[in-house]
Order: structure tokens, then sequence, then C-alpha cells
């Protein structure tokens, strides 16, 4: 059964930094700010790699779409376990328009490309918070996805997939070839150690171009402006139910 | 016991009572690192391996601590300007004589230059050297200075001092840079010639040979729970062995404190005498901005016996933006001193004020900086490796400058380790290599000869009339006799050794934050980007965690609470019954080595914690 697993990962800025909005308000600072693997990556790589080690899987693809960059957070993955990368090179212009649209179409190339019998990524990205790649890629392949998964088993030929929903746990079980979203209680990720750093040096990262997988960038969206959200209020405390009354009235809202 | 006759009576009872002291309290001395960390009324505080070794522990038994090994010819410890430039000359070096070597250099923060903060006001002289094509190469210097402003504070106004050139605050020819930038720059530069750097990963142990040379280091292990025990995460750090080690951690490093205890390196010299600098950077209303100028004060919010004053330089780099900060020397008394307060309420004076109004903040930091100078140089080397940088201090104090020296240090550092590698007939007594010639060709260089001259300047600050006596005296000795005089003044002890128990001093008033201007402590912390991974032993260690309370509550009122910039340290009540404990946030800590330094009870002793985690400055 063992098939080749294609993982994304995305390089975001550190969730501990502090965003700043830049002065012509179209987008954040992101120069020399500290950038990390999006941490819903780091579990999909955790889990592509335990999947390898269990020898259900028999190879790991780390792949990421952006400028140079991009490569430091694909040998995170290969110090992780990843066996090899795939960056796919996209800067300027295009990255800022970069959006899942566009990243679910170069991750479907490449799954067929790679004839991955399984897709994993992040449920989101920290920075967008968009939510839709995952799902997107499993449209554009025609495959069956098993998203917010907290437990992913193989059952078969397919996958069993116990998903975090609001209400509750809800459990599917998938045909492969499958795309699975990972979300918080999957795993937890290992560290990438320095030995394992200094080998995955030594572990191949191909370059390619979105051109060259048949992909075409342009975004239907237009971002308009970036703005910080709104300074708030300080609450004002009142004395009894009839101040209350007041100051609602006072304020249009009663 | 003692012959009767020998003795009056008075003296014989103090006698017999010294006996019985001692023998009642032989007995802990042996068991003190276990027993006495905590008596039954102190909660747990420090559960770190440097305190609680692991071979002891039960939950570590049968757990794999093998380590991974490699070789390299030169590890560096920190890439700093001082460390960078260690590993860049040995490359440049290398590749001119065609000889190959190779060079790692480890670094505890998770990109190089996230853990680097200065002002910072350079002379471009070490960068001269070590590229003569800085500007060619894109090296971030944008600002060249074109004012210099130097005033005395007092509550409401400001006494301005002319700066002639020939005083050591004259900055001529020098560049406002942002050091963290500068240090990225480097790294860049470094990786071209193929030095490996490998950020996020902190040297946690130095190793040894049999014969008592440095080996080379172990970086950190991973994967430890909170209270000591092994997670299932758990690997252990590797360990780099080299012919040298060049110790480059910046002021008051981790690693040096061990090597000087281990080696003896201080045994000539004083102790090592600091201050911090805390920061900010803001971009300010462009009318008010006025890119090349260079504004230092001493005087307000400090009294003249209280080493310090701030800076404040417009950067021209696009944006209108500032860097400001304030210094204030660790040999303070009163303990209800609270540098981050101080330099929040600087920025309300009338002459500061107006530079912030309808600007915005955008970075917070802090850090320890050294003010030793000449007189607190330790040996600079023992078998397998040296020191460089603001590790030993080379900063020139009333310059207010360290970064030239530090990069002309590594790089002379790199010469000397070149020829002795490189050298064919080389026999060595030891394993790791001696290599005493640094120090003295460092000796003969202008770096002895800058910290000669300004040697008398620190202390002649602790005379009856405090800072200005040190302007008095700079003037003259200085200015006039360019620090020939004969004498040297001596420092006047370990900054650990200054405070004055709370009882005879009184508690500072410091205003609250407008919140605009100036601003509470944890959104400064948050601004720093610091973080660290949360289930890991505090990286804080105490040696014994009922002191705390004891000591420096009972005493000193907590000046830790006080003097940490990040609010790492809290005393609060205990949960149940009465008394407080001390409760560390070691999340919050910006790796500046304060409390480490200024611990009244030297209890503190500051680990690094897991690569990676720490501040994330941008460009500081």
């Amino acid at each position: 059964m063992a098939g080749r697993v294609l993982v994304g990962v995305k390089r975001v800025i550190d969730y501990a930094v502090k965003i700043r909005v830049k002065p012509d308000k179209t987008g954040v600072v992101t120069d020399g700010v500290k950038h990390s693997m999006n941490p819903f990556c780091e579990i999909a790589v955790e889990e592509a790699v335990r999947l390898r080690e269990k020898k259900l899987m028999k190879e790991v693809i780390a792949v990421s779409c952006g400028p140079q960059q991009c490569q430091e957070t694909i040998r995170t993955a290969l110090a992780m376990g990843a066996d090899r990368g795939i960056h796919v090179e996209v800067s300027g212009k295009d990255y800022e328009n970069l959006g899942p649209l566009q990243v679910s179409k170069i991750m479907a190339a490449l799954a067929k490309k790679e004839e991955a019998s399984l897709v994993i990524v992040g449920k989101q990205a920290i920075d967008g918070d968009c939510n839709q790649t995952g799902q997107m890629t499993a449209a554009l392949l025609d495959w069956p996805q098993g998203t917010f998964a907290s437990e992913v088993s193989v059952d078969g030929d397919g996958l069993k997939v116990e998903r975090e929903i609001d209400g509750g746990l809800e459990s599917v079980r998938i045909k492969m070839p499958a795309v699975v979203t990972a979300d918080l209680r999957l795993n937890e990720p290992r560290y990438a150690t320095l030995p394992n750093i200094m080998k995955a040096k030594k572990k191949k990262i191909a370059s390619v171009k979105p051109a060259d997988l048949g992909v075409e960038l342009t975004s239907r969206l237009e971002i308009l402006a970036v703005e910080d959200p709104p300074q708030r209020q300080s609450g004002v405390k009142v004395e009894s139910v009839q101040d209350l009354v007041t100051k609602l009235r006072d304020s249009g809202t009663l | 016991m003692f012959p009767a006759c020998k003795y009056t009576l008075q003296a014989r009872r103090c006698l017999c009572s010294l006996a019985a002291l001692q023998r009642a309290h032989s007995p802990s001395l042996f068991c003190a690192t276990r027993w006495s960390s905590s008596s039954s009324t102190t909660p747990r505080i420090t559960s770190h391996y440097t305190v609680y070794p692991r071979e002891k522990d039960p939950r570590w038994e049968g757990v794999d601590m093998e380590r991974f090994v490699d070789e390299a010819d030169v590890v560096v410890v920190g890439a700093g300007p001082a460390g960078l430039s260690a590993a860049i000359r040995l490359k440049q070096l290398a590749s001119e004589q065609g000889k190959e070597l190779r060079v790692c250099v480890v670094e505890k923060a998770s990109q190089i230059g996230a853990h680097t903060l200065s002002g910072a006001c350079i002379e471009p002289s070490a960068l001269q050297e070590l590229f003569p094509d800085w500007k060619e190469r894109g090296a971030p210097l944008h600002t060249p200075v074109t004012e210099d402003r130097f005033g005395i504070l007092t509550e409401k106004y400001r006494i301005p001092v002319p700066i002639l050139p020939g005083l050591p605050m004259n900055n001529h020819g020098n560049y406002i840079v942002r050091l963290g930038h500068l240090v990225s720059w480097l790294a860049e530069q470094a990786e071209e010639l193929e030095v490996e750097l490998y950020p996020g990963y902190a040297a946690a142990e130095v190793l040894f040979h049999e014969d008592g040379s440095v080996k080379g280091i172990a970086t950190n292990d991973v994967g430890i729970s909170k209270d000591g025990s092994p997670k299932d995460t758990f690997e252990r750090g590797m360990e780099l062995h080299a012919k040298v080690t060049v110790f480059g951690e910046g002021c008051h490093g981790h690693l040096a404190k061990q090597l000087y205890k281990h080696f003896n390196l201080r045994q000539h010299c004083e102790p090592q005498t600091y201050a911090i600098g805390l920061k900010e950077v803001w971009v300010i209303d462009e009318k008010k901005w006025r890119p090349g100028r260079v504004e230092h004060t001493v005087g307000w919010p400090l009294d003249r016996h209280s080493y310090g004053g701030s800076f404040l330089y417009h950067l021209n780099e696009g944006e209108p933006l500032v860097a400001l900060g304030f210094v204030v020397g660790l040999d303070y008394q009163n303990p209800y001193m609270n540098p981050f307060s101080e330099f929040q309420r600087w920025k309300h004076h009338p002459t500061v004020l107006p530079t912030l109004e309808g600007g915005k903040r955008i970075a917070y930091g802090a850090r320890a900086l050294n003010e030793g100078g000449f007189q607190s140089l330790p040996k600079l080397t023992f078998p397998g490796g040296l020191l460089v940088g603001c590790s030993p201090g080379f900063m020139n104090v009333p310059k207010i400058k360290g970064t030239h020296s530090a990069m002309k240090s590594g790089m002379m550092a790199a010469e000397t380790i070149f020829s002795k590698l490189t050298n064919e007939n080389l026999q060595s007594e030891t394993e790791g290599l001696c290599v005493p010639e640094y120090e003295e060709n460092l000796k003969n260089s202008w770096v002895w000869k800058e910290l000669y001259s300004v040697r008398n300047i620190r202390p002649s600050c602790h005379g009856l009339f405090g800072v200005y006596g040190g302007m008095v005296y700079t003037g003259i000795f200085y200015w006039i006799l360019r620090g020939k005089e004969p004498w040297t003044l001596k420092h006047k002890g370990l900054d650990s050794d200054q405070l004055k128990p709370a009882k005879d001093c009184t508690p500072i008033e410091y205003p609250k934050p407008d919140g605009k201007i100036s601003f509470d402590l944890l959104s400064s912390v948050a601004l720093s980007g610091t973080n660290h991974e949360h289930d890991q032993p505090p990286h804080l260690t105490l040696k014994n965690d009922s002191i705390p309370v004891n000591n420096n509550l009972a005493i000193y009122d907590g000046p830790e609470q006080r003097f940490c910039p990040a609010g790492v340290y809290e005393y609060v009540p205990v949960e149940t019954g009465d008394g407080m404990r001390l409760q560390i946030n070691a999340q919050n800590c910006v790796h500046c080595k304060t409390c480490d330094i200024k611990d009244p009870s030297q209890n503190i002793n500051w680990v690094v914690p897991e690569g990676g985690g720490g501040p994330a400055y941008n460009g500081m």
C-alpha cells in the first residue's frame, strides 16, 4: 500500500511576533521579521513522517511556494524527516497575491506529477486564516477529504479520520488517494535537531516554476487596504440598573 | 580543648560557642546542594538539570543520553559582531591561502540578529578592515552622524554641553546603525564565504578533553518538560568538537561564567561591572525628524551618584525612525530603583517629549552591557579556546561604543588561530590548542590603547560629585592629557554587592504610564516578540529555592521584580496561608542577563533555554 505523501508547508511570521501594518497600508511589515513554519504545517509534517516510519507510506515530499527564503522552511521539514523537497518559486507581486486558490492549483498539479496517494496540509495558515487550501486541493483533484483531522489511521485501502467539528468528533472513512488537513491535536511535532539539520543540507530540494506545472497565478482578489483593528474603547462601570438604562438610551442602543 | 589558663572567661565562652556552631553546621555542608534547595515551606521553583543532575534522577533511568558528535576546525559560540567577524576572517584567510577550514557558528536566536540589541552609533574602523568594500557590498550603514548633542537634564530644563573634538563621545565619521540588521548582513557575508551558520541551536555545555583543555561545545537538549522529566520528544543535543572554540556570547555569557571559574581567568583583574540598557524604536512625526542627529543626556531622572543616561538617535533609512533608550549602571544602591520606569519617565522630559509626540512605538528591548573596561579584562585565552567581544568586555564606556572593538577582537582571534592551525610544525601540549598569541597581539593593538586611555573615566564617577565629577575628570585627564595619567582607579566591586538593605532606602514613586509616550511593562515585553517553549524547565535557575523569599525579599524587598526589564520575577502571595513566593515567568525573558548580574544573593544562575527561544528583535 505504501505510496507517496505530499506535505505542504508555509513560511509565516512567527506567532509570538507583534505585527505592524506598513505605513502605505498595503500589507504588514515582513522585512527582517522573524518567520517560522506555520504551526499546523509542522503537525502535518510530523504526521506524514510518522506514517512513513510505520511503513504505511514510502516517501514524504515537502512542498513550499514562495521566494528564496522558503527553502529554510523546507529544510526544517527535511530535518524533521521528509525525504525530499520541492520549492515552487513565486516572488514579488505574484507572491503578494498568492492565495489558497493558486496554492491549491499548484498542490493539485504536483500531486498528479508526483503520483502522490496522500496530500497532508495544515488546516489553515496563521497569517491568512483562510482554511481553504486543503479543501480546494481536494476539489481540484476530485479526491475525498478528511479535514480538521485529530487522528488518522490506515483502514484497508483507505483512511479513517477523526474530525474535530463544532459538536465534538466525527469519524469518516475515506478512500485513497485523499487530502487530509491537520488540526492541533493530531500530534506533537518533533524538534528539528542540529544533526538532522546538517543531514538535511544534503537532501535534495528541487526548484520548479508555477508555469512548469501549467498553473496560472493571476488572482481574482484585490487587496484594497490593510489596517489595524480599531482601538478598544474602555468600558464604563455603572452603579445601578437605572444608570445602565440611562446610558443605553443615551447611546441610542435602546 | 583550650588551655584554660591562657584565656579569659569571656574569650573562652566565645571560643566554645564558635566551636559549637561549627559542629552544628558542618553536617549540612556536605549535602548543601540537595537538601537546602527547598525547605518544606518553599514551593519548588527550579527543575533544571544543572541544579538537579539527571544521573541521580529516577525519571531519567534508561533514557539514552548518547550524543551525536561532529568535528570542525573552529567552533564559534554566538553570531554577534565579534563571533561573525572571527568566522568571516578565518574563511577570508583560508581562501586567500588556499587552505580548507571548517568553521561552524552556533547561535541561540532563531534567526541571526534576533537577539542583537544596541544603540547604536558605530565606528566603522573595524568593518573597514574586515571589508574595505563594505559600501559596495551593501552594508546597512545608511546614516552618517551629522549632529552631536549632549545635555545635562534637570527636572524641567536641559543644560547643553559642547562636544569638542577629542572628547570621547564625539561622533564625527561614525554611523548610526540598526545593529541587528548589520549583524544579519554580516551573516549573509559569512554564508557566502561558506561559514556554517546554525541559528536556533544554543551552546549549552562546554566539553573538555581528558587533559582539561576545551574540546568543543554541546548544544542544548530538547524535549524536557517543565518539571524536569523527559517528554516523548526528548532528544539530546549534539557535540561539536573543534581544535579551538571561540566564545563570543556577548555581555555576561553563561558559558563564559563557567570558564572564568574553571580556568581561573579572573585572578588578576577586577570584577566586571555592568549597566542595563533599555531601548525602543519609534516612528515619529516627519516634522520632528532630524536624520543623523545623535543626542545624549545625563542627569534627570537619575541622581549624580547613579551612573546612567539616555540616547536618542535619528535614523535615515526611509521612514522617520528614532532609536532611543536609557542606560542605568547596575552598581546602583537603592533596591527600589526600577530601570524600566526610569526610562519611561525620562521620555516625559520637556526636551524629549516633543520629539515623540504623535509618534508610534514599534519595538522594545533590553540588554546588559559592560562598564568595567580595562580594569576588568580577564585572561582571554585558555587551552582549547578564547574569548572575544563583549564577553570579556572591550566596550569603550565613555564613547558608548563596543562594536568596533568587539569586531576587532574577533578578527585578531581569527588571525592568530589561523596562523596556529596552518603551522605545520605545531606542537601543542594539550589536545585543545592554546592561542596565547591572541592576547599578546590584542595588547599591541589599538583596542588595548583605546581602552587604556579611557580606563579612569567610569571609576571617576564614584567620587563625591558623582557623574559630574566624572565629566570634570574626563575634561582634564582625557581631553587634555589623553588618558596618560600614571594611576589606574579601581571600581567599587561586584555590582551585586552594592545594594543597601531596603529599610535604609526610600521607595521611589514612579508616575503611571500614559499609554502614549510611556508604557507599562507587559505591553513592552509583548513588543519584543519574546517567547519560549512553554513546557521546559525555567532557565532562570536558583541554586537555592528558599533564598529569594528569605533573603532577597526580606532584606532588599525583592529587587529582581524591579530590575528585570521583562517582568520575569514576581513575588506573589502563596495560595494557602501567609507569606509570599517567587514566581518566575521564564517565557518573558529577553536574555538581558541583568538578574544574573545584580541578584544580591548571587543565587540566580541564567542558563540557556531551548534554542530558538528568546526575543525576536528586528533591527535593534
